[in-house]
């Protein structure tokens, strides 16, 4: 076809594309206490759109590393995992309970680091 | 994904490293103030119409038993009259900020609060004291200025004892370092809940049994305000190659905190090893283990310019004194 009804035929298969491209990406939000925000900079909440789904906690944490992270990686993270004395909450929620680690992340999740190592 | 809390099927939000039991907020909320609670009865720890002075650093400990101190005298009628105790060391950047949050715990938990600084009470504030003797040592020179700061604020207060924020973490991490250290004498103090003699305003700790990570969970979800920044000196501490050491213990086996603490208690010395006399200080009249106690010796040792004095064991404190007279040369010179 040609003329308009091709622009929008053009159009539509954009607008599915764009819409597929979006539902691919998984926003969340990670947030950090306790001191763990002075690695960041001092901010304590970061609104990020990671690039597809299916990512686990393990696969999140170097990336926030690489990503969003500012000065001395080995205070955030101790091998694999966090830096023993963070502690990690999912949705409010101990990550002890969802399998740490191993727990995929869904759209709209919030993580939270609070940092425990500091004067009482 | 939820998990079900064991006590009444809510939505979970921690699991307890004690006992690895997944609890929902109330539940939770129950059993760490009803804890606290069995502690201080079980252990005899107050006496109805006594006035306690809580040791307050805006921190989270600290804070965190402000709150509890005055949720549980009012559940449970301990009759005890609270005054929170702060001191302030002189530590630019970090002290000032946190005075804040308990000028800000004050009027949250309506306690009457007394400041004490080391200025007031030695002439030295740490940062001077870092500026003498360097980046070693200091956390040295402050914890026994503290305790007496404490003892000092808490006899000025009428105050019939002192409770701390000390958690299980802090005291299996002491355990673990006096251990490293040989430091026999302390080990045999160090797990007991209360600890004072005659004459001394004695000082306890509600939260020997409970574990760090509940009373960061606690202060979370009840929006506790604190401070939390680290101490700019403390980096260079001992204590922090016993708390890495905790830390990673507690990731394999949570309930090692508790079983380090209990093999702590459980340790006992032989008769013929020989243990510190306690008398008081000639000076002072503060407990000591020597004539002179720690802090006066520090002090002087300050205040002639000679601050490696108070650090390192008695004889060799004896040999440099005798060094220095002989040769006329002072200590700095001679490291």
């Amino acid at each position: 076809s040609s003329g308009i009804n091709a622009e929008y035929g053009e159009f539509q298969t954009f607008q599915h594309y764009f819409i597929q491209i979006n539902l691919s990406r998984m926003d969340i939000v990670i947030e950090l206490s306790g001191g763990a925000e002075l690695l960041f900079d001092g901010k304590k909440r970061h609104e990020v759109s990671l690039p597809e789904e299916g990512w686990t906690l393990a696969k999140l944490l170097p990336w926030i590393r690489d990503n969003l992270l500012q000065e001395r990686p080995e205070l955030f993270m101790q091998g694999k995992t966090v830096r023993p004395g963070i502690l990690v909450l999912v949705n409010d929620a101990d990550w002890e309970l969802v399998g740490e680690l191993d727990y995929t992340l869904q759209r709209g999740d919030s993580v939270l680091f609070i940092s425990t190592l500091h004067g009482g | 994904m939820t998990v079900p809390c064991v006590e009444c099927g809510g939505r979970a939000i921690l699991k307890r490293p004690k006992n690895r039991k997944e609890l929902c907020k109330e539940c939770f909320y129950s059993v760490f103030e009803e804890e606290i609670h069995q502690t201080i009865i079980q252990n005899n720890l107050f006496k109805r119409g006594e006035t306690i002075a809580i040791g307050a650093s805006g921190g989270k400990d600290s804070t965190v038993l402000a709150h509890t101190m005055k949720l549980l005298n009012e559940r449970h009628d301990y009759g005890l009259n609270l005054i929170l105790l702060s001191i302030d060391e002189g530590i630019s950047g970090y002290r000032d900020d946190s005075l804040e949050t308990v000028k800000r715990n004050q009027l949250q938990y309506s306690l009457p609060l007394k400041i004490l600084s080391y200025q007031e009470l030695y002439g030295w504030t740490m940062d001077a004291i870092v500026k003498e003797i360097g980046m070693k040592n200091n956390c040295t020179f402050c914890g026994v200025f503290r305790r007496q700061a404490l003892d000092r604020g808490a006899a000025l207060l009428k105050c019939d004892k002192i409770v701390t924020g000390h958690n299980a973490d802090d005291i299996a991490e002491t355990v673990i370092m006096n251990i490293l250290r040989g430091d026999i004498a302390r080990l045999g103090r160090c797990t007991a809940i209360s600890t004072g003699s005659e004459g001394m305003i004695s000082r306890c700790k509600p939260f020997k049994y409970t574990y760090e990570k509940e009373i960061v969970m606690y202060a979370h979800f009840k929006k506790l305000d604190y401070f939390t920044t680290e101490c700019i000196y403390s980096p260079n501490a001992y204590r922090g190659n016993a708390r890495t050491f905790i830390k990673d213990l507690e990731q394999i086996r949570p309930r090692a905190i508790l079983d380090v603490i209990k093999s702590g208690e459980d340790m006992s010395i032989k008769d013929d090893v020989k243990m510190p006399t306690q008398m008081t200080c000639t000076r002072c009249g503060y407990i000591s283990s020597s004539e002179l106690c720690k802090a006066c010796i520090m002090l002087d040792g300050l205040n002639r310019g000679k601050p490696q004095l108070s650090i390192g064991k008695a004889n060799k404190r004896k040999q440099i004194l005798k060094a220095t007279a002989d040769t006329g040369s002072t200590a700095a010179e001679m490291f």
